[in-house]
């Protein structure tokens, strides 16, 4: 009887105790939605902004404050994509485990190599990032670098569930690959396609598929379209074969519905980031739909 | 704040010294940033220097130079602009990371007024960033963190002045020297406690009385999503502040002088919301706050000295609509009122005014990035017994580093 009451008692001492998820604050959702794929139920993934905001535009609101503040980790594009924003918000969470240099920050951009990167800055070339185009997420050779970081950084961090997060990011990499190379392949026809886009927020995407962006709907980077720079894109587009206007889920669709209805080219919304469009629920979706849209379109 | 005055002859070469060291850091700062990718040059630890560009032209139907809130002794930086062009203050900010614990930042406001340039150190403070438990403290001159506006610079706020309220019982804004501590609890709604500690030199201190150790403050405020596309914050904060000779200029040109204590407390809401989150295309901005302030204490006019024994209080609502990109519209409403009871004094203050002061104040504003942006300003104000109808245009733009997008 002594027996048992002691060996139940050292049980309970021995059991481990309920391991809490890894916290993760993610400045966009597509941060959020690889850190779920790497982490499984694991990870408690939120992201800082919706596909519907314009990440340059987002404020240090209350509720991200709070989240700031319960982080374990906090994954963001950098290369000053969130400069407006996440420095206050760093400031003001009294965080001090994802303050940057720590463990719990991570810059996305950091794995990857810049485009874009501007030899001189000034502000009347617009809202320019003088670190590179931050854009990273539209090319999913991307992705699979950064997830490939992001996994190593989480299992440092959270060293009770590494060996979940070493097997899923192992799977996801395996899956990713395959799914890269159907695009890639399915994406070859796209190869020297012209396009429109309201913002230069498809730079990467242009870089993988070989795309041609002839021009951009904003006259200048974070300048709203105007009627006289929609009209010199007009003129300039008499001479091109351009397959489609591009824009996101979060932008003003009358700039490109104007141009659209007056050169007959299709105007599509080609998803920024997960959930922009209800057919994107994940990372492979999300793709999924950028090269059937981009095809659709080029017929 | 309080104001360190140049004479126009004198400043002159250290305006020119100043604006050289301006264009030197700037020279320095914009180029070199990345010719390459890893490129590093010394320059790469400069802070984040930017510079708030402010000008206004104001038309009044009164003598703006008479200007008084009945039921309250105004100070600080209470006055109205003066008529005509004027520059607003040029406000030059850096920040930066100072080592891995601690941040500093560094706000100074340079005004150009008839009598001289005034070099204004608003900011100067230290901060920590990695303090355990969602703890952060501060040291310097800061703005103090009651309510809601007080904390805001002037080229954020949805108008081309304060509030009649912030304008009469906080002289603009109270900032001064001391300490904070904040903190916020680990929990899914926002909750952020604070104190702070201050010399009690500025409006409505005055003099660093009580050994330096003057003023001290009190505040709570909680926030929150309540959907996607809209957000709120509340709180209540307290300041008390001890004054000797705490002198306000009356229209006759006499001063009288306040030596006692104040009591403030103040309650602040607001309301954001954006269509489909994206303050981009579409979002209204709703805010108001009430304030209540008890002072006791004395008041010396000459040789003159009775005792004075008042309770202020008032509130603002305000709302600012942005119906499009780049163009907004604003709205507010202002009241105050008052219950004093002054001693036998030679001269007559506000303070015996028995009249509620009131305003209404309407804007548009245009702005062509968030760098640059245009108001035109028209407001009834009724602080005085007979109304007086002000016109304000502004421009208000940023060079440099990219402001903070603060909630």
């Amino acid at each position: 009887m002594h027996k048992i009451i002691v060996l139940v008692l050292l049980g309970s001492v021995l059991a481990a105790p309920a391991h809490a998820a890894l916290r993760v604050f993610s400045c966009e959702p597509e941060w959020a939605a690889l850190a779920k794929e790497i982490g499984g139920d694991k990870v408690d993934a939120t992201s800082a902004t919706s596909p519907d905001q314009d990440v340059h535009y987002i404020q240090a609101r209350p509720s991200l404050i709070a989240q700031m503040r319960r982080a374990d980790l906090v994954v963001c594009t950098g290369a000053d994509l969130e400069v407006g924003w996440l420095p206050v918000l760093m400031r003001q969470g009294g965080n001090a485990k994802v303050q940057p240099g720590q463990d719990g920050y991570f810059e996305a951009s950091s794995a990857v190599q810049l485009l874009e990167v501007p030899s001189s800055v000034d502000r009347s070339m617009g809202d320019v990032h003088p670190f590179g185009n931050p854009h990273i997420q539209l090319d999913p050779n991307n992705i699979g670098k950064i997830a490939a970081a992001l996994a190593l950084r989480m299992e440092k961090l959270d060293a009770a569930d590494a060996e979940t997060f070493r097997q899923r990011a192992a799977d996801f990499n395996a899956r990713w690959e395959k799914a890269v190379a159907k695009w890639t392949q399915q994406g070859a026809a796209l190869k020297g396609m012209q396009i429109v886009t309201h913002h230069r927020s498809y730079v990467y995407l242009d870089h993988w598929l070989g795309l041609e962006e002839i021009g951009s709907l904003e006259p200048k980077p974070g300048i709203e379209p105007t009627t006289g720079h929609l009209a010199e894109l007009l003129d300039q587009m008499k001479n091109k074969h351009v397959k489609a206007i591009v824009r996101s889920s979060y932008q003003d669709s009358r700039a490109s519905d104007w141009l659209s209805s007056r050169t007959s080219v299709k105007a599509i919304v080609l998803p920024h980031t997960v959930e922009s469009v209800p057919e994107a629920k994940d990372l492979f979706a999300m793709f999924d739909v950028i090269v059937a849209r981009l095809i659709e379109a080029n017929k | 704040m309080h104001p360190f005055s140049i004479s126009r002859r004198r400043s002159a070469p250290l305006r020119r010294a100043t604006a050289a060291c301006i264009v030197l850091s700037f020279g320095g700062l914009a180029p070199q940033l990345a010719s390459a990718q890893g490129a590093i040059t010394s320059n790469a630890f400069n802070p984040a220097l930017s510079l708030i560009l402010d000008g206004k032209y104001s038309n009044y139907s009164r003598d703006p130079r008479d200007y008084q809130i009945s039921g309250t002794l105004l100070g600080g930086e209470a006055g109205l602009l003066s008529e005509g062009f004027s520059l607003g203050e040029t406000e030059l900010a850096a920040s930066a990371n100072v080592d891995d614990k601690f941040y500093g930042q560094v706000t100074l406001s340079i005004s150009d007024t008839d009598e001289g340039t005034d070099l204004n150190i608003e900011e100067a403070y230290v901060q920590t960033t990695t303090l355990p438990e969602g703890f952060t403290a501060r040291a310097g001159k800061f703005f103090s963190d009651i309510g809601y506006q007080n904390s805001k610079h002037s080229h954020a706020w949805d108008f081309a002045d304060q509030p009649l309220v912030y304008r009469a019982l906080l002289g603009e804004q109270f900032g001064d020297t001391g300490v904070q501590i904040k903190w916020v609890a680990p929990a899914t709604l926002f909750v952020e406690l604070g104190a702070e500690a201050f010399r009690g030199s500025e409006f409505p201190a005055a003099k660093a009385a009580n050994s330096g150790t003057g003023a001290y403050s009190a505040f709570g405020h909680v926030g929150g999503d309540i959907s996607n596309e809209s957000s709120w914050r509340a709180g209540i904060s307290y300041l008390h502040t001890d004054a000797e000779d705490r002198e306000s200029v009356l229209t006759t040109d006499e001063t009288v002088a306040f030596t006692g204590s104040s009591h403030v407390w103040i309650a602040d809401a607001i309301w954001k919301w954006a269509d489909h989150g994206n303050p981009r295309s579409r979002n209204l901005v709703v805010q108001g706050e009430y304030l209540r302030r008890k002072e006791s204490g004395d008041l010396a006019a000459g040789s003159a000295v009775a005792a004075y024994d008042g309770t202020q209080s008032g509130f603002y609502l305000q709302a600012a609509y942005q119906f499009m990109p780049r163009w907004r519209v604003g709205l507010r409403y202002d009241r105050l009122t008052a219950d004093n009871s002054v001693g036998a004094l030679p001269i007559d203050t506000p303070l015996t005014d028995d009249r509620d002061p009131s305003r209404v104040t309407a804007m548009v504003d245009f702005s062509n990035s968030e760098f640059s942006r245009f108001r035109v300003q028209v407001a009834d104000d009724r602080s005085r017994a007979r109304a007086d109808k002000q016109v304000i245009l502004q421009y208000v733009f940023s060079l440099g580093a990219h402001g903070a997008h603060q909630f």
